[in-house]
């Protein structure tokens, strides 16, 4: 098999920096938020007890250890405002996943049966969106859906209704962000899956007598899958954190858990209970995380 | 319904209001920032002014001007990092701590940025790191390094394999032939890479909110800030600069890919 | 014809109703009137018009780029003409959708559903047919009993060599008994003894089942071995239909000669003719009596044609004592090279006038008593009823 030896070796040389550095910036950190997640908040800086103090020698270390303590979990376990505050977050990440999917496959699959020359412009039309600054494509929507926005103004003038509509606030309207936001994340494996599938294969469905219906569910669909599963884990998991879209366009009565995380950090400067908050929706999301890591290293595989 | 093979009024129908759900709102908003009036719900008449409060707000200039050098920074670094990293993915075969690599090595683009964002900063306060520039450029970094390697990493695999080992055949060692031969055809890919980069970082305010420190705001951070409060057509303006910015970077790019005649490159680099 | 029953009784089963064809007698199965398709400015099928009979192996060849698998995805349906007719059984079916049509197709690269079991591919078609599970059981175990895949149902497409793949693929398309079965270019994947086996199970499969199959191939030898009929094609249009042994021996053009098989060529212009015969004098070769052909020859710029196995070479030329001799064209020249090819020995000749014929001598004997070397003197010679004459 490895006829590639030869270049094997160097290219395993080339992982050490990226390596070093994930170890350091990524994975470390996680450590840092489990302890600070068993810790208590202080008035002092930095804001949480015990501090581990490696210059005070060994015993002041063992004593750090001894006042960890799982408090926060118990708070976040019994508090109903948590629990509901992760509950709305995989509610509104299962349905935001759901009109995503619903919105984005007829539009993948419209491009991948562009002509071929046309196709690489439909993906830079639909990406270019994505690299245009996310905050700023957020206000455009406040902008058009404020109180005397344009939608209120061109459905004023319609006569659809008799008083500005209130848009913003709402639920609706942080579907409506989100959706706008992670389409292209939906859109762009679906497509790749869907381009690199045989026409011939829908041809040879229609020559064996299934209708364009039956083409479709019997096997564009299934073997479009992998693209499917992929666009909704790509979707799914970073919506649950979310927290800029849900803070600028959603009202304020349920929060999502990026939101009660953000509160607790920056507004409450209670450390500890944001970083249990995090603990927990890391674990939350350590089944699709893990099922998106399988899928990744499926893709990686196949590339090979 | 017509064959699958050409486009049905439903595929046609889809391609165009997506389109027009995705680009919309920026048109409006590019519109809007150029209306003389104070008001959505009037239209001035064609006007700079915004842009011009823009240019005299120092804080808002400070806050650009830091977002664009914690981009450049943090894109370049990025860049060479990713860029390492998929050729050890592509080309490096299986290797201890394989499955744990890629898997640090793509989590960040699923992991909610809150999470990293919180986990980044209790580090710094760790190691007594003062914040600013520099906390926010290993933050960014961090983020974007898996973008670059998504990037490069697809098109490194669909290489084809003979053209190194022609190289080698006449005379090269494996790192030559790599650099000789793969590496002028993956620079596209890799400028693609620290253009998706730059933009993400410009773009980012959840990880900056975390990782900065007093004076050094981002432009995301001061953006939102002002949001919170209200919509303002300075911001309309501030947004349309920042658009008509990537907007230039992405065309001279697409230009550049054109006129260095890549054989099989297509316009989207992604 | 045998089997009509079942045939029609796949038919009625579909959704809708492609009206039973009605078979008379003469009249063919499939006629192709006058059909045209043009992609943009470019015409990929000009005009065309065939008849297929019932129960034919029928080949279309041509260079790529001819418009045969146009042609054939049109029989299929998935083109559809801009003008013209395509009548099955007395129906048109031009505008009928795939799916409603009694034709089934083998595909290039088998197009084998990835995600179904190779027992679940042959059944595909069985289930959109409507057929009750025992039925389908009984016709996949049929199918695949005929393409030699017993113990492989289970299997996943991936799981099996090209061979096997195609086996499927032949299975799947035969498995709804169609009207006419579409194979667009199937041997081209596989290597070449493969390729002879399967040229021979395929038309023992044709005879046994007494289809009509229509074939899409580039490769000539492909088309001669396999059909009964071969319908050249070249830029959209039909330049011939004729039997394998007609279009080798009587082509009816310079294009048709020099596509199909190996030719020598020689260009000039009639000087006289008679009843049974034709003076062409050459260019190259100088004066040739060729016998008149089936087609009648009205211009005067002619070529002359002669297949290389039917160039006799010799060291001093045939007996010239014989009433027949004066007739006999011959040509002196020199053998410049000589190449072995097992079952029979192709020799290059130059010719006084400096042109090259090539010449292929079987090697009836082992040990070669008469084989000519390189910078021999010979006599390159054949009859008039040797070679034919074709307009440009």
């Amino acid at each position: 098999m490895s006829d590639h030896s030869i270049f094997t070796r160097p290219a395993r040389f080339a992982a050490i920096a990226p390596y070093v550095w994930m170890v350091l910036f990524f994975l470390v950190p996680f450590g840092f938020v489990l302890k600070i997640s068993l810790s208590q908040t202080a008035i002092s800086q930095p804001p949480y007890t015990p501090v581990f103090d490696f210059a005070a020698g060994w015993a002041s270390i063992e004593a750090a250890f001894g006042a960890l303590s799982s408090d926060n979990f118990h708070l976040l376990l019994s508090d109903d405002l948590y629990v509901l505050s992760y509950l709305r977050s995989l509610v509104v990440a299962a349905v935001s996943t759901s009109i995503l999917l619903a919105i984005g496959y007829p539009i993948a699959y419209g491009m991948a049966r562009l002509p071929k020359q046309w196709q690489p412009i439909a993906m830079m039309l639909v990406i270019v969106p994505f690299w245009t600054s996310f905050l700023i494509r957020i206000y455009a929507w406040i902008n058009i859906l404020q109180h005397d926005g344009l939608l209120n103004q061109i459905l004023l003038a319609l006569r659809l209704v008799s008083a500005p509509v209130v848009w913003l606030s709402t639920d609706s309207a942080m579907y409506l962000g989100i959706v706008y936001s992670y389409l292209p994340f939906m859109i762009l494996p679906l497509y790749a899956v869907l381009a690199k599938m045989e026409p011939a294969l829908e041809e040879a469905a229609a020559d064996l007598g299934a209708s364009p219906r039956e083409v479709f569910w019997l096997v564009t669909f299934p073997l479009s899958l992998p693209g499917v599963g992929a666009g909704v884990l790509l979707c799914f998991i970073p919506i649950v954190g979310e927290f800029v879209i849900p803070d600028l366009l959603a009202g304020s009565n349920a929060l999502m858990i990026g939101q009660t995380l953000w509160l607790e950090f920056f507004t409450n400067k209670d450390w500890p209970v944001a970083s249990a908050t995090a603990i927990v929706l890391l674990a939350l999301l350590l089944v699709p995380l893990l099922l998106y890591d399988r899928l990744q290293r499926r893709q990686l595989e196949q590339a090979r | 319904m017509k064959m699958p093979k050409g486009l049905s009024h439903f595929n046609i129908a889809s391609l165009a209001l997506g389109a027009a759900f995705l680009y919309l709102p920026i048109v409006i908003l590019v519109i809007y920032s150029f209306n003389a009036s104070r008001l959505v719900t009037v239209w001035g008449g064609w006007s700079l002014r915004w842009y011009y409060e823009f240019f005299n707000d120092s804080a808002m200039i400070e806050a650009a001007w830091m977002s664009v050098r914690v981009g450049a920074v943090s894109a370049s670094i990025a860049t060479l990092l990713g860029t390492a990293a998929a050729v050890a993915l592509s080309r490096g075969e299986g290797f201890r701590g394989r499955t744990l690599f890629s898997g640090m090595l793509y989590a960040p683009l699923v992991m909610p940025e809150v999470i990293t964002g919180l986990s980044l900063l209790l580090l710094f306060v760790a190691l007594n790191a003062e914040r600013g520039f520099w906390t926010v450029t290993i933050a960014h970094t961090t983020l974007t390094m898996c973008f670059v390697a998504v990037v490069v990493q697809s098109r490194l695999t669909a290489l084809d394999r003979s053209l190194e080992e022609a190289a080698m055949d006449l005379g090269c060692d494996p790192v030559r032939a790599f650099a000789a031969v793969t590496l002028p055809l993956i620079i596209p890919s890799i400028a693609a890479g620290w253009m998706l980069a730059f933009t993400l970082s410009l773009d980012d305010l959840v990880i900056a909110s975390f990782t900065t420190g007093p004076g050094s705001a981002t432009l995301p951070i001061r953006i939102y800030s002002e949001v919170r409060l209200g919509v303002k057509p300075e911001i309309n303006a501030i947004c349309t600069l920042v658009i008509a910015v990537i907007a230039a970077v992405i065309v001279s790019a697409s230009v550049a890919a054109k006129l260095s005649n890549q054989p099989g490159e297509t316009a989207a680099p992604l | 014809m045998a089997g009509d029953a079942s045939n029609t009784a796949i038919v009625e089963e579909a959704e809708k109703p492609v009206p039973l064809p009605v078979l008379i007698a003469d009249m063919p199965l499939l006629r192709i009137e006058g059909v045209v398709k043009k992609f943009g400015g470019f015409r990929a099928v000009d005009h065309l018009s065939l008849d297929i009979r019932a129960g034919e192996f029928f080949a279309l060849l041509g260079p790529s780029g001819c418009g045969k698998t146009t042609l054939l995805r049109m029989l299929a349906g998935f083109e559809t003409p801009d003008e013209g007719r395509i009548l099955l059984g007395g129906t048109d079916i031009a505008q009928v959708p795939p799916h409603l049509r009694p034709v089934n197709m083998m595909f290039q690269n088998y197009a084998l559903f990835p995600h179904l079991s190779v027992r679940d591919n042959i059944a595909f078609g069985l289930k959109r047919a409507g057929m009750a599970r025992a039925q389908i059981n009984a016709r996949v175990t049929e199918m695949v009993a005929l393409v030699k895949l017993e113990g492989f149902e289970r299997r996943k497409p991936d799981q099996l060599s090209g061979g096997q793949k195609q086996r499927v693929a032949l299975a799947r398309s035969l498995a709804r008994r169609p009207q006419v079965l579409l194979l667009d270019e199937p041997l081209a994947a596989l290597d070449k003894k493969l390729r002879e086996s399967t040229q021979l199970e395929l038309m023992e499969l044709q005879r046994r089942l007494g289809m009509t199959f229509i074939i899409v191939t580039h490769d000539q030898e492909e088309a001669m071995t396999m059909a009964g009929r071969i319908g050249v094609m070249d830029a959209g249009r039909l330049e011939q239909v004729a039997t394998p042994r007609e279009l080798y021996e009587a082509p009816q053009s310079r294009w048709i000669a020099e596509f199909v098989g190996d030719v020598n060529l020689f260009d000039g212009h009639v000087e006289s003719r008679d009843a049974h015969r034709l003076t062409v004098s050459t260019r190259d070769a100088g004066t040739l009596t060729v016998a008149q052909s089936r087609y009648l020859v009205t211009k005067t710029i002619v070529s002359v044609a002669i297949r290389p196995e039917k160039v006799k070479l010799s060291r001093r030329g045939p007996a010239t004592d014989s009433a027949a001799a004066p007739a006999i064209n011959r040509l002196d020249g020199v053998v410049t090279d000589t190449s072995y090819l097992g079952g029979f020995t192709v020799y290059k000749v130059r010719l006084d006038s400096g042109a090259v014929v090539r010449s292929s001598m079987a090697n009836t004997a082992r040990l070669e008593m008469n084989a000519y070397s390189a910078g021999q003197r010979v006599v390159a010679w054949f009859t008039p009823d040797d070679c034919v004459v074709l307009e440009q």
